[in-house]
């Protein structure tokens, strides 16, 4: 088109320009206008949308924090987020290591078990997982009476991690096989132990992979809202099952000002993380290929 | 457990390793057993967790899934009764199934051909022609991928909302009254609503991906076939499509997927189905059999028919787009 466009006349490439401008103003504008219509008083919801928000109506977020209780949502979110990426990292960059790096009987059996995990959609068991769960608690009624596996943020966290093992050790693995065995070597001279080795030598060179898996895992945790819905039917929600709450009241209600703010509460953290890195973000799912 | 090869002159790292502890443990028969079981136990240990993780919450789970099809069970009551193939016969004459069934079709058929070529097109115009400001739509076209299912599904019941929503206030405000619609409440138009959502959903991922295919095509061939006198239209016929085929191929993976998974998720927040499972897809009508309903086996039923049909569909798209990659 480069070389062409000069025999072009100039229409065609304001043609396009016009047409790619438009796109981005249909994805920008829906997201626009909820973050403006947040500030706005329950009477400017009526008549036309295009009106810009009069003043800064708190109030909505007031609501949204304190009585729709999505402040308390947005620590139960934290929470659970962070402590589903410390529970896959710790176990799958040892078990990612290993199976880069060690030849052991089995090894193929694993390796071929992980990928096919990569095909399994959690939406397929998140019932069958529930049910699981119940019965544990069934099971330990003596021990638990109110129950511990099901309404228990950490084990939401146990199973974010679990679901999302086969994925970050099929990138963690391919990382580590990328790295020249001479540091270890080197490493294994100096008389370094198998586990100093892994974790002093290995996982720094792993940045960039271990990165980009905590990248996606957040953005996937952060933002499920189905295993929640499922695994936390009780009071402590997290922020997603929150808005869908908010979300449900507003089409009886059309209590639209603290639904807007909920909204830009839950989306704050992702948007500000994904213009902090989204160049690296993009990068990693073209590179790596991965359904987000 | 570990089993230690002879050292190869291999040039994948997995076997350089091996001989690296080779290397380290020549120095008699003993020590290298010792080594090995050594190996061994640090292998189990840095295994085990994640594989205990991965068999109790994905494993067990996706068993169940199979063996409870052929079961009734209400979910919570001890009453359980095999019945062989009979849920599956009974989902033929489930008229509700075989909507959500069409409606799970229609909206892959759909969201695959509109979100494919517009975002190869989108990803031609910004790879080919240096738009100024690229980087910005890039972000863009982008941040859809990165809301959460709920988000958008919210966003879009703004924008479809029938008195104050984006698109009807707009129309009104055009005087456009006579094409206003309850997008959410018509049985005609409620599945194109949510195909809209999804395709507003996706375009920037899969544009990103087929930016990055068309990225890796050398600039020589473009400028060669210009020189022939190819138009924009024909190089992108002859050379840019062809020359990322295989990213094509993978895509359409996703697209099977996602007409599966994320059809559900939007589903289950924007309209629940309704109205009067008009827009109901095949996992939110499994969900609602498994979970709402207590005909536990029934919905794991439907569950293996969304696993096989997804599986079948991927594997004959696969098949028919077939072809000989080109090199460049």
């Amino acid at each position: 088109m480069t070389l062409t466009s000069s025999s072009r006349p100039r229409t065609g490439r304001a043609l396009t320009y016009a047409l790619v401008v438009a796109l981005s103003l249909v994805i920008a504008v829906p997201v626009a206008w909820v973050l403006l219509a947040s500030l706005k008083g329950k009477s400017e919801f009526f008549g036309s949308p295009w009106t810009l928000p009069e003043g800064l109506h708190i109030q909505n977020y007031v609501d949204a924090f304190v009585t729709a209780h999505m402040g308390q949502y947005f620590l139960t979110s934290v929470f659970v987020t962070v402590l589903g990426l410390v529970f896959v990292l710790a176990v799958s960059v040892p078990a990612a290591y290993v199976i880069a790096r060690y030849e052991f009987r089995g090894r193929r059996l694993v390796e071929f078990a992980l990928l096919g995990g990569l095909f399994v959609n959690v939406n397929y068991i998140v019932v069958p997982i529930f049910l699981m769960l119940v019965d544990w608690d069934r099971a330990l009624i003596d021990v638990f009476p109110g129950g511990f596996f099901i309404d228990n943020p950490a084990v939401l966290s146990l199973v974010y991690a679990a679901t999302s093992i086969p994925f970050t050790i099929y990138l963690l693995t391919a990382y580590f096989r990328s790295i020249p065995v001479e540091y270890e070597e080197a490493a294994a001279l100096d008389g370094a132990s198998r586990l100093r080795i892994m974790t002093t030598v290995m996982l720094p060179m792993a940045r960039p992979a271990v990165t980009t898996v905590i990248l996606f895992n957040f953005l996937a945790y952060w933002n499920d809202f189905i295993i929640a819905l499922t695994l936390l039917p009780g009071e402590g929600k997290t922020l997603q099952v929150g808005l869908l709450n908010l979300f449900t009241a507003q089409k009886a209600a059309a209590d639209y000002g603290r639904l807007y703010a909920g909204m830009v509460i839950v989306i704050v953290p992702v948007f500000l993380l994904y213009a902090l890195i989204q160049r690296r973000l993009i990068e990693g799912m073209a590179s790596g290929g991965v359904k987000g | 457990m570990t089993t230690l090869s002879t050292p190869r002159q291999d040039s994948t790292n997995r076997t350089r390793k091996s001989a690296l502890r080779d290397g380290s443990s020549r120095s008699g028969g003993t020590r290298a057993t010792v080594r090995r079981r050594a190996d061994g136990r640090f292998v189990l240990a840095c295994l085990l967790p994640a594989l205990v993780l991965f068999i109790v919450f994905m494993i067990v789970p996706t068993v169940n899934v199979f063996r409870m099809s052929l079961y009734t069970w209400s979910g919570f009551s001890p009453d359980l009764r095999f019945v062989g193939l009979d849920n599956f016969s009974r989902l033929l004459d489930d008229e509700q199934f075989v909507r959500a069934f069409q409606n799970t079709v229609a909206l892959l058929i759909v969201v695959t051909v509109v979100t494919m070529g517009m975002a190869l097109f989108l990803a031609a115009i910004m790879t080919r022609q240096r738009l100024r400001g690229r980087n910005l739509y890039r972000f863009v076209l982008y941040i859809p991928n990165v809301l959460s299912v709920v988000v958008i599904a919210a966003i879009f019941s703004a924008v479809y909302d029938q008195e104050n929503g984006l698109l009807n206030g707009t129309l009104r405000l055009l005087s456009l009254d006579g094409l206003q619609q309850v997008w959410l409440g018509d049985q005609k138009i409620v599945l194109y609503s949510v195909a809209i959502a999804m395709v507003w959903q996706s375009l920037g991922y899969y544009m990103v991906l087929y930016m990055a295919g068309m990225a890796s095509i050398p600039e020589e061939l473009y400028e060669a076939s210009a020189l022939d006198g190819a138009s924009a239209t024909r190089q992108f016929f002859s050379l840019t499509l062809p020359l990322i085929w295989q990213s094509l191929r993978t895509t359409l993976t996703f697209f099977v997927m996602s007409a599966v998974n994320l059809s559900f998720v939007l589903v289950r927040a924007m309209t629940g189905g309704g109205p009067d499972g008009s827009s109901e897809v095949l996992l939110s009508y499994m969900y609602k059999q498994a979970y709402t309903n207590s005909s536990y086996g029934y919905g794991m039923a439907i569950g293996v028919v969304i696993f096989a049909f997804s599986f079948l569909v991927s594997l004959l798209v696969s098949r028919a787009t077939r072809r000989e990659p080109l090199q460049f």
